[in-house]
């Protein structure tokens, strides 16, 4: 089909699909007049039943816990699918890294990138772990310390030092990581059907203050291990890109 | 569901429309932005101004956890991923 | 204001699906199909927000204050970090398309049987 054809063709089933679009907005209620009974409904409920005064993350791992379970897998089974489908394939092999600069003029990294990604590193790993571990107060969360974690990893990498990171996050410890990651966060789920209450109950102590760090839970507890399976998850997807691209080379020269 | 309680959070309703309608117009001119990039590296790039755009377009939105998500994935993470990807498949045409 | 957001999600989305329409490279593409994932974190969060109300966390507010729905930003959280790692799939998957038969261009590779 050729390009001015396939454009004609798509812009008549947009125009379809807007139409349609139009229509069923027509029944929306619009936007900043919520009516839903669910969201209030959890809202009135939530920080006295879980102690939790970040209701978005008591939603995430108490109230929707099973579909955070879901996505989780989701996330190891990307990074597995993608660690499966850049294997090694016949007929290539790896290459020191110093090879490949051989034909090609390469700048060395500057010294201001390499000063401020190393001084960086240290605070990142704190902010992504008081992320982690703070789901139940602030706007902290398993997911997004897992990624802030994953950050400050790629920061040494951006630093110039590529075999650092390598050897810092290889792929033994970082698999082993997100599998325990993963592990327990089902694990905590099964601990609860061993109480004989359904999976994934909250069946640690609550704690008396709301919002404090030992309250809540096993939400805590959940969004840790959260944080540790998604550092994990996107380290090695970046590790495996970055194995693609500097050292992977075709054919036996 | 009208808020009654003003807290030290609460901007009058205008200035919030505005802003919001200031900050949904930015986000769908960066979209438009990131379509009609043809080049990979500048495309990168645009994509992670795109992330910052609907980060802020979040916060607006009175969600701070996902403006965390979205600022770190959207313009750190992604960028990169993608930018691996296209320097690995552009080394083998050369 | 009422219908606004909704109207920005459709265009987002329509101009997403041009750039996958009339893309001649498959890195191209899946970047447009970030754009039209990310319409749909827009959609979520419009359809949950309630006008004056604030974030839904109590850590210093009152217990009674009205806040926006937290469901929809669970949801919308999860979403955008699972997104990254399905993208980094989809960008394996090209890789080795451009390993095994030397082009990105969507064209060519549909001419490809097997």
């Amino acid at each position: 089909m050729r390009p001015a054809l396939r454009r004609w063709v798509f812009l008549a089933g947009a125009a379809g699909l807007v139409a349609f679009y139009l229509w069923g907005l027509s029944g929306l209620p619009g936007f900043g007049n919520y009516p839903g009974p669910y969201g209030p409904a959890i809202l009135r409920i939530a920080v006295a039943q879980t102690h939790a005064t970040g209701v978005v993350s008591a939603v995430n791992f108490e109230y929707r816990g099973f579909d955070t379970v879901g996505e989780e897998f989701i996330l190891f089974t990307a990074a597995a699918g993608t660690a499966i489908v850049l294997r090694m394939l016949r007929g290539e092999r790896e290459r020191p890294p110093a090879d490949e600069a051989r034909d090609r003029d390469v700048p060395p990294t500057s010294g201001a990138v390499r000063t401020v990604a190393l001084m960086f590193t240290g605070p990142v790993v704190v902010a992504g772990w008081w992320l982690a571990s703070h789901a139940q107060a602030n706007p902290s969360g398993g997911f997004q310390g897992g990624v802030v974690l994953a950050t400050a990893f790629i920061l040494i990498y951006l630093a110039g030092e590529f075999l650092t990171f390598r050897r810092l996050s290889p792929t033994a410890i970082a698999d082993a990581v997100e599998a325990a990651g993963a592990g327990g966060f089902a694990a905590i789920g099964l601990a609860a059907v061993c109480l004989g209450l359904p999976y994934l109950d909250n069946f640690l102590p609550l704690g008396q203050i709301p919002g404090a760090v030992s309250s809540s839970g096993t939400i805590a507890l959940i969004s840790f291990f959260v944080g540790l399976e998604v550092a994990a998850a996107f380290i090695l997807i970046v590790s495996e890109l970055l194995e693609q691209t500097l050292l992977i080379r075709h054919g036996g020269g | 569901m009208s808020a009654a309680v003003v807290t030290p959070y609460t901007v009058p309703a205008g200035l919030m429309d505005t802003l919001q309608v200031t900050v949904l117009v930015l986000v769908a001119a960066g979209a438009a932005a990131v379509v009609l990039t043809r080049r990979l590296v500048r495309q990168v790039l645009v994509l992670g101004a795109y992330g910052i755009m609907l980060a802020v377009l979040f916060l607006t939105f009175q969600a701070p956890d996902v403006t965390l998500s979205a600022l770190t994935v959207g313009a750190v993470a992604l960028p990169i991923i993608v930018l691996l990807a296209a320097s690995k498949t552009r080394k083998k045409e050369e | 204001m009422q219908v606004f957001p909704f109207i920005v999600v459709a265009w987002i989305a329509g101009v997403g699906l041009y750039g996958i329409v009339t893309s001649r490279n498959l890195i191209h593409q899946i970047v447009c199909l970030i754009v039209v994932q990310s319409s749909t974190y827009v959609l979520l969060l419009g359809v949950g927000y309630v006008t004056g109300a604030v974030a839904p966390y109590y850590y210093d507010v009152p217990v009674r204050t009205p806040a926006v729905d937290p469901v929809v930003q669970a949801l919308a959280l999860t979403d955008v970090v699972v997104e990254a790692a399905v993208t980094a799939l989809l960008l394996s998957v090209a890789i080795q398309a451009h390993k095994r038969f030397g082009t990105l261009d969507p064209h060519e590779l549909a001419e490809f049987k097997g």
